[in-house]
């Protein structure tokens, strides 16, 4: 076990865990956060930026600065290690940047993009955003593709996060979708007129922090906090079936798998429990999802509201309420 | 200077043939190391030399090897770095097109130091013509004993395998190479883990440019003492500078480093002043990646020292006034250039070759690109140049690998020094427009302006 | 708009010929037991030079089954470097540098020029289908500026006349196939 200290807040990790890990375990606002890091994903990571934090000690034993700013989702933390995430300018004004860089091409469609109200990009602007953009030249536009009968690829949102590659690597048997071109032309494609089939693909809509992979059977009827998130399951041969249904009255109109507060699915589910249950028959119902209380999702239900934190960057202090996001 | 150290034999007639080469005392460095020489020793030669890294970082190449994991029992590799695409760099092509056989002789040396059975040779996949030159000494040097199984009748056996690029910039650095070497996209992996521990296939790997390489023979030969006593401080040895540009005579120069610069550009053993009886206006020292300086701060610093060809000399003065020896590309302008049309077409370049793995350099290339090309064709504003500057700085250090340090160095450095230029470019844009959108584009739309460039030495 | 049209698969047979295959097997053992995916570049450069010119979804399937790949990653690792061509090309792909150092020292003229002369833009190709005219980033040449390449071969210190020379010679070897110098990627293995 090794002690790290992040934002001032000492925690005991296990050797080799990353910052990114680390500050999780404390939870709030010290957790850097992450557009293309998937715990469950190998590889994944690295890519976005977004989780720059500063090191301020390498370690006990070597007490220097790192020279740069790290990606906390991929520097394993050591004994002594000081991380500053929150409480550091340099971390908060790169951090913006990077929010800068990924709204230039982004087309700002929320208005009529189905991941609106649960989207990392839409959270991440609202943090860190400036409030007009500088940029003037055209955006980098894609015409957008079906891939396969159930999900949608809109490429403009897209910020290359790698996530949907790397679960269809890990997850399906064949991957039939990968990052063609390179550079700021680089994009998410088939390369070649086909549908992504299997029965796992469907794990790409949820992995996605934006709303480039949407669900096509979910497309346009509803917004996402109108909804009301029930937990429910079934006998599925192929996966858990541990899922959440997301109601319009007694209408299901989409099941996704179940998010933890990161948005990180904890069991991916398959395309048939995904897609084609969509009665109230095919499920057994848990009870109500406990939704994070900064999501809009749950502005319009239940849950009783808790007075968030405030943090004030320039000067890093941190009023927090508490840490019980549910 | 001295005796030309790398380029010794390069004016002996068919020294590209291994018996030509041997002839002139060529492989005595690999038998002096075999034979002779523990492998440790010669580690600790190539320490001794004080020889750093050529492809651009300037690392010491001895420290680089003591970080090779030798406790792994996984096979260790040695890749040399022939994807030479730093544009004014051209070196190593100039180097494995002449005397191809000191980089084979550099690579047996070096993979018998680090106890490499394997290495390959990562090469542009441009440079068709090397490919042909570099297999017929490999299997020269394989005919005569000097690979292949049991060298010299020792235990060290080598192969050494060429492997061609297909053209991207990026595959120059070491992680990304290593990907194009497994057959991937040549994005650059996240360190740590450095290549020491996980290099190529997840194995302990050393990742060595062409002239670092080359000039390992050299050094077994004349011994790490000897060859530390060349040069000036800790850049030790010689250096091959590649010159291009508006000068007389572009080329390759093997330099003691700590050659004044302005001796390199106007003596007529080097460089031979500026074409044309043009003026010095600026000089990119060392491949386009790292800052431009002005004619002034590249003859001296800024603390009016002679700036010399050494890695501390040109990082004097720091980011403010210095700049890098880097990969040696010496890029020279006249005051017929432009520098704004220049950094606008390295940011192309850079936007062309940026790989598009992590944000900040994929996006931030291209929003570079597109303003710079604002303010060249005449619609530029004033807060453009500033919101470049700050594109810039955010680029910087917040990229996965340093590829986005180099694309925003550019633009950094020539508003740094130029800006007068810029807001030229902004202030008349009519000016501008009605000469870039001529037939043809001769001359230059701006000259002179900045208060110092242009002055005439000799 | 980016376009970068979905491509179709044609069913066309393609095949290496016999002496490419030794060839390929050969540069397989280059690479350790399993690792046949590091021979992805050189075997695209053969069978761009041997099939077709350029890389057609057929000829990277063909491709991905002779190093048992799944097809996704030769396209991912097709669509990456520059030097593999997605659509057709012409018999001489020119390739003008217009990186900065052969850029100030007149390569800006050559490539108009070259379109001049050609009657073609960048990225088109002749109606005879004999030049396809490219830019390129930094090709290594920066002394020898301005630089352009022959489908890999170089030309350097070019000006007015020896494009016209070199144009000459090209159209020459076009029809005298057998002095045709093509055959580049076969040097690697």
């Amino acid at each position: 076990m090794v002690k790290v200290t992040i934002d001032n807040i000492q925690v005991e990790v296990e050797e080799g865990t990353t910052i990114l890990q680390a500050a999780r375990k404390i939870g709030g606002s010290v957790v850097p956060p992450a557009m293309c890091y998937y715990s469950s994903l190998a590889g994944s990571g690295g890519k976005c930026r977004t989780c720059l934090v500063k090191v301020a000690h390498s370690s006990a034993r070597d007490p220097r600065p790192m020279p740069k700013l790290v990606a906390s989702c991929c520097t394993p933390v050591q004994e002594g290690m000081v991380v500053l995430n929150q409480t550091s300018h340099e971390v908060v004004e790169a951090r913006k940047a990077i929010v800068e860089f990924l709204l230039i091409n982004h087309p700002l469609d929320c208005p009529v993009c189905d991941q609106a109200g649960e989207c990392d990009l839409q959270d991440l602007s609202f943090g860190y955003g400036l409030e007009e953009t500088r940029y003037e030249e055209d955006r980098r536009e894609f015409p957008e593709i079906d891939i396969g009968p159930f999900i949608k690829l809109h490429m403009n949102r897209c910020i290359l996060c790698y996530r949907c590659v790397y679960l269809c690597e890990q997850l399906t048997e064949k991957r039939e979708h990968g990052v063609l071109y390179r550079g700021d032309t680089s994009e998410i494609s088939t390369f070649i007129r086909q549908s992504i089939d299997n029965e796992f693909s469907g794990n790409v809509i949820d992995v996605c922090p934006v709303g480039a992979l949407t669900d096509r059977t979910f497309r346009f009827k509803s917004r996402v906090w109108f909804l009301k998130p029930m937990d429910v399951h079934r006998e599925c041969p192929a996966c858990s079936g541990k899922a959440v249904a997301w109601m319009f009255g007694e209408e299901i109109q989409r099941i996704t798998g179940r998010k933890d507060r990161y948005g990180e699915v904890e069991e991916f589910i398959c395309n048939e429990c995904r897609f084609e249950k969509k009665s109230r028959a095919d499920w057994v119902f848990e009870g109500p999802r406990k939704i994070k209380r900064q999501s809009v999702i749950s502005a319009n239900h239940y849950e009783k509201m808790k007075k968030p934190s405030i943090i004030n960057p320039i000067e890093g202090t941190i009023e927090q309420s508490d840490n019980s996001e549910t | 200077m001295g005796k030309p150290v790398l380029l010794e034999h390069i004016r002996i007639p068919g020294i590209r043939q291994f018996g030509v080469y041997r002839s002139h005392g060529g492989y005595r460095p690999v038998e002096k190391a075999l034979l002779e020489m523990s492998p440790t020793e010669v580690g600790q030669e190539v320490t001794r030399s004080g020889l750093r890294g050529r492809g651009g970082a300037g690392f010491p190449t001895g420290l680089k090897w003591s970080f090779l994991n030798r406790k792994s029992d996984k096979p260790r590799y040695l890749v040399c770095n022939a994807d030479e695409s730093e544009p004014g760099t051209f070196k190593d092509r100039y180097l494995m097109e002449h005397l191809p056989h000191r980089l084979v002789e550099g690579l047996i040396v070096s993979s018998y130091a680090l106890g490499v059975n394997t290495c390959y040779i990562y090469i542009r996949g441009e440079f068709k013509y090397l490919v042909r030159i570099l297999e017929h000494a490999i299997r020269e040097a394989k005919e005569n004993g000097f690979l292949g199984e049991r060298i010299l009748g020792t235990d060290f056996s080598l192969e050494i395998h060429l492997h061609p690029g297909a053209g991207a910039y990026i595959c120059g650095e070491e992680t990304a190479l290593l990907e194009s070497l497994e057959g991937k996209r040549g994005n650059p992996r996240i360190k740590p883990p450095y290549p020491a521990y996980k290099g190529l296939y997840d194995c302990p790997t050393v990742v060595n440019n062409v002239e670092t390489l080359a000039a390992v023979g050299p050094i077994i030969n004349m011994g790490g003492e000897a060859y530390a006593g060349l040069g000036k401080g800790k850049s030790t040895g010689t250096k091959l500078i590649s010159a291009c540009g508006h000068i007389n005579r572009p080329g390759v120069y093997e330099i003691e480093m700590g050659l004044p610069v302005e001796e390199f550009i106007f003596s007529d053993e080097y460089c031979n002043g500026i074409r044309s009886g043009r003026h010095l206006k600026a000089v990119i020292p060392g491949g386009s990646s790292v800052p431009v300086l002005p004619a002034d701060l590249i003859l001296r610093t800024a603390k009016n020292e002679k700036r010399l060809l050494t890695y501390e000399s040109l990082e004097e003065g720091g980011f403010d006034s210095g700049s890098m020896l880097g990969s040696g590309g010496f890029i020279v302008y006249d005051e017929t250039a432009c520098m704004v049309r220049n950094t606008l077409n390295l940011t192309r370049f850079y936007r062309h070759e940026s790989c598009g793995q992590c944000s900040p350099c994929r996006e931030g290339t291209g929003w570079m690109e597109k303003v710079l090309w604002r303010i060249e064709h005449g619609e530029g504003r004033w807060k453009d140049i500033d919101l470049l500057v700050n594109i810039a700085r955010h680029i910087e250090g917040n990229t996965i690998c340093p590829f986005g340090d180099a694309a925003a160095w550019p633009v950094a450095s020539a508003i740094r020094h130029f800006r007068e230029e810029f807001e030229y470019h902004v202030e008349y844009p009519d000016e501008v427009r009605v000469i870039t959108h001529g037939n043809l584009v001769r001359e230059t739309r701006f000259t002179g302006g900045h208060p110092v460039s242009g002055i005439r030495f000799r | 708009m980016i376009t970068h049209r979905l491509h179709v698969k044609e069913n066309r047979p393609v095949a290496f010929s016999e002496a490419t295959l030794k060839k390929v097997r050969e540069l397989i053992q280059q690479y350790p037991e399993g690792k046949q995916k590091s021979a992805l570049l050189p075997v695209l450069h053969m069978a761009q030079e041997e099939l077709g010119g350029y890389l057609s979804v057929d000829v990277m399937d063909y491709v991905a089954s002779l190093l048992q790949l799944n097809p996704i990653e030769v396209f991912e690792v097709a669509t990456f470097y520059s030097m593999f061509y997605l659509e057709p090309v012409g018999k001489y792909v020119i390739e003008v540098c217009r990186t900065a150092p052969c850029a100030i020292c007149g390569g800006e003229e050559i490539l108009e020029y070259l379109k001049e002369k050609l009657q073609i833009g960048v990225g088109e190709t002749t109606p005879d289908g004999l030049f396809t005219l490219k830019t390129v980033e930094c090709l290594g040449g920066c002394g020898y500026a301005p630089v352009l390449q022959v489908n890999t071969q170089f030309h350097e210190q070019l000006d007015q006349v020896a494009i016209d020379r070199l144009l000459d010679t090209l159209r020459k070897q076009a029809a005298d196939p057998s002095s045709a110098d093509l055959t580049w990627a076969s040097q690697f293995c």
